[in-house]
């Protein structure tokens, strides 16, 4: 007999520019921990079985995994609706995820096939869904689009708010500061958040960021600094946010402190920028078995229950594994498609004169 | 179609037949046992390699050099490092910056600099690729040696404002008081096999439109280090892009001390009469061997020539070819349309109209974002080169 509702301990947060934060408290109920639970849990699942894949030789392209990082996107998922907006960098496997992807259109879109979420044509990095504009190469591009989506959202008068992703790397990118200053001179719906993984690829932070406050960055804008390994902590502070760019007050910057337990990308072959004794220390920090603790020490579930779950959801990656596998591959006409918008189709100029493709660009 | 399929040959994919899981899902440590992943239906019959590419090309190394010197075996990125250590030993201005240079950078171009020269000399840079090139611009206008590192050459657009507004317009716009001669930016080049849309670029086209600007792209250590040299001590800003895949790939013995080799001076590889094959980087390697190719398969007789520098070009050389060949081929894997095959094209048009025996032609990638998964039937390989020049000397 499992107890339905429990309030939580968490860390309260650094504030800048703002009077109080969020409360240092967090209920959550039994159907609401486990489901934080699956989902932190199917994205670390997924995580490894594509570092299994690449290790294989099966993946093409640079691969960046969220292991360690899951509490950020699930956290915010769990904040805001399906309604809002969501953009972030490379690294977008786990939000991919939570905002919608399933398991296998993920794992067939890394692996460049037919089934995958952009049909095989953007890999690793380039996966998207209703109201998530992707997975971005580029580092810090997406955070000025966001500004974007969010001035369309004020626009449009929905009600409904961007959050744009970013990590402590791209926290020095000049279009950055330009994204702050418009969000703020026009009050635009969006939260900012830096997970800060304390390794912008191989160089830590503190060596690049002359303020290494990175909540505080934008002077005027108010931000808060999160605890990014505890998923409670960052749903409170998604939420605290939310309800803050829809008062209108205008944007407000997120801090996760978090950490990637795995390489930069599958790629990365440099063993020796971060040492083994930090490593083990944000480990044991791991958000998905401090949320099992907690939950399991409150009596609202058991150990076996959550073995339950892991099978389930170990079963799904591997039969999305074996999709990601079998599947085909695009079509070869399908590489010169979609170029431009044109109706009706375009040619496209080949290798060489006598090559000439036809590309599509009106979806059917 | 037989051009595909042809291509289709060379895209080998593999699988292992038997794999293990262990570990997944963090909390339960346990092994799932060996499960058999199925291959797909098109892998089955393959029994070969388990790459996940086949390279497009096999790297033709150059003859050991003998005029600078005692040599030491080098692949590309250790060729690289030889020039810079040079340079930071010959020249105590000089300094080198970039993302992640300090640990000896992503491709290994900078290991043990730092160690050597002191941090203050071999540094990271915050990830700005904008403020990476204006601060290099200030450090060489200033007079100090300025080598700038941008990580990919596909990240170097947000600095493409500084580098076409300022530093090319320096010297001209100041009637030759300043300059900023002193840059040199150095960035990763080229199709690697998996770099997808934003590791594989080839930006040279861009900035080529750009007077003022010297752009440099070797096919080997012993050039990489000698043009790099070049560039480093060239008195006008120099843009020197490295083909990544050839970073291991390509190891010859390299001249251990210091020597230049000229820029916009193109160079002759093999010497033919009826047609002309004008290539840089990786494709030079791919160019050869379609050279061979249409000797064996074909009895034509090919001229290649390695650009080298792409700006300023050498278009004595070429025209020269040209005019004994009387048929031009010009290959690269940026997308044809306002490639610099187009320039070499319309130049040599004026320069050799009545010399030529058929239209050029210019073998290159498609007019679309570099593909992920497409990449082997994107990329201008020796097939598709071999069919051009099929049609040239049938025309």
């Amino acid at each position: 007999d499992f107890t339905q509702q429990v309030t939580f301990d968490i860390k309260k947060c650094d504030v800048h520019g703002l009077e109080e934060g969020p409360a240092d408290t967090s209920v959550l109920t039994r159907d609401q921990g486990l489901g934080l639970y699956r989902s932190m849990q199917t994205i670390r699942c997924m995580e490894q079985h594509v570092d299994l894949l690449y290790r294989q030789k099966l993946i093409l392209g640079p691969c960046h995994l969220y292991i360690g990082q899951e509490a950020c996107a699930v956290g915010i998922e769990a904040s805001i609706d399906k309604a809002d907006h969501l953009i972030t960098s490379y690294r977008s496997h786990g939000f991919s995820f939570t905002r919608g992807v399933s398991v296998r259109e993920i794992l067939a879109e890394i692996t460049g096939r037919r089934g995958g979420v952009s049909k095989g044509r953007g890999g690793p990095m380039h996966m998207y869904a209703p109201n998530f504009y992707g997975g971005n190469g580029i580092v810090g591009s997406q955070v000025p689009l966001g500004a974007g989506v969010a001035l369309a959202c004020q626009y449009r008068g929905n009600d409904q708010i961007c959050v744009a992703v970013y990590g402590d790397g791209a926290a020095n990118q000049g279009q950055l500061f330009e994204a702050y200053n418009m969000a703020a001179l026009w009050k635009l719906p969006i939260i900012f958040v830096c997970e800060n993984n304390r390794y912008a690829k191989w160089t830590p932070m503190q060596r690049v960021s002359a303020c290494t406050d990175l909540y505080k960055r934008a002077d005027y804008i108010p931000g808060l600094r999160v605890d990014g390994m505890d998923v409670l902590c960052v749903r409170e502070a998604s939420k605290f946010a939310k309800d803050h760019c829809q008062s209108g007050k205008g944007p407000i910057i997120l801090e996760l402190q978090t950490y990637r337990f795995h390489r930069h990308g599958t790629a990365d072959r440099h063993p020796s920028y971060r040492n083994e004794a930090e490593v083990q220390e944000y480990s044991n920090k791991d958000p998905i078995s401090r949320l099992a603790g907690q939950v399991i020490h409150a009596n609202m579930t058991s150990a076996q229950e959550f073995e339950e779950i892991d099978m389930e959801i170990r079963k799904e990656v591997e039969e999305a594994s074996q999709f990601a596998i079998t599947d085909q591959e695009p079509p070869l006409h399908d590489l010169c498609n979609y170029v431009y918008h044109n109706s009706p189709p375009l040619k496209i100029r080949g290798i060489h004169r006598w090559a000439t493709l036809v590309s599509i660009g009106n979806t059917l | 179609i037989t051009i595909m399929a042809a291509a289709a040959r060379f895209f080998v994919r593999g699988a292992h037949p038997k794999l293990s899981f262990s570990g997944v899902c963090a909390s339960a440590q346990r092994s799932l046992g060996a499960g058999l992943l199925k291959l797909s239906p098109s892998c089955a019959s393959r029994t070969k390699t388990h790459k996940r590419h086949a390279a497009h090309f096999t790297f033709q190394p150059d003859p050991v050099p003998t005029q600078y010197g005692p040599t030491q075996k080098m692949n590309l990125f250790q060729s690289v490092t030889s020039a810079l250590d040079n340079t930071l030993a010959s020249d105590p201005t000089a300094v080198i910056f970039g993302e992640d240079v300090a640990f000896g950078g992503v491709f290994r171009c900078t290991v043990g600099l730092r160690d050597k020269y002191g941090k203050d000399r071999v540094f990271n840079t915050p990830l700005c690729e904008q403020g990476i090139v204006g601060f290099g611009i200030g450090v060489a206008v200033a007079g100090a040696t300025a080598i700038a590192e941008i990580q990919f050459a596909d990240y170097i657009y947000p600095a493409f404002d500084q580098i076409v507004n300022e530093a090319a317009k320096y010297r001209y716009r100041s009637g030759n008081m300043f300059d900023c001669g002193n840059l040199t930016i150095r960035a990763p080049w080229g199709c690697v096999g998996h770099g997808s849309l934003y590791h594989s670029q080839s930006p040279e086209a861009f900035f080529a439109h750009c007077p003022g600007l010297k752009i440099v792209i070797p096919r080997g250590p012993v050039q990489a280090k000698g043009l790099l040299l070049s560039c480093i001590s060239d008195k006008n800003p120099c843009i020197f892009f490295e083909p990544k895949i050839l970073y291991r790939a390509a190891v010859e013995q390299v001249p251990v001390d210091a020597y230049t080799i000229p820029l916009s001076q193109a160079e002759v590889l093999q010497e033919g009469s009826d047609v002309t094959l004008v290539a840089w980087g990786t494709q030079i390697h791919v160019m050869k061997e379609v050279a061979n190719m249409a000797q064996e398969k074909l009895g034509v007789s090919c001229e290649v020539i390695d650009l080298q520098t792409i700006l300023p070009w050498d278009i004595d050389t070429v025209c020269k070819s040209v005019a004994k060949t009387g048929r031009l081929l010009i290959s690269h894997e940026a997308p044809v349309t306002g490639g610099f095959a187009a320039e070499i094209s319309s130049t040599v048009q004026e320069e050799c109209f009545l010399n030529l025996e058929a239209p050029i032609s210019r073998v290159c990638g498609y007019d679309t974002p570099f593909p992920h998964i497409f990449e082997p039937f994107y990329i201008p390989d020796k097939w598709k080169c071999l069919e051009a020049i099929k049609k040239m000397i049938n025309y």
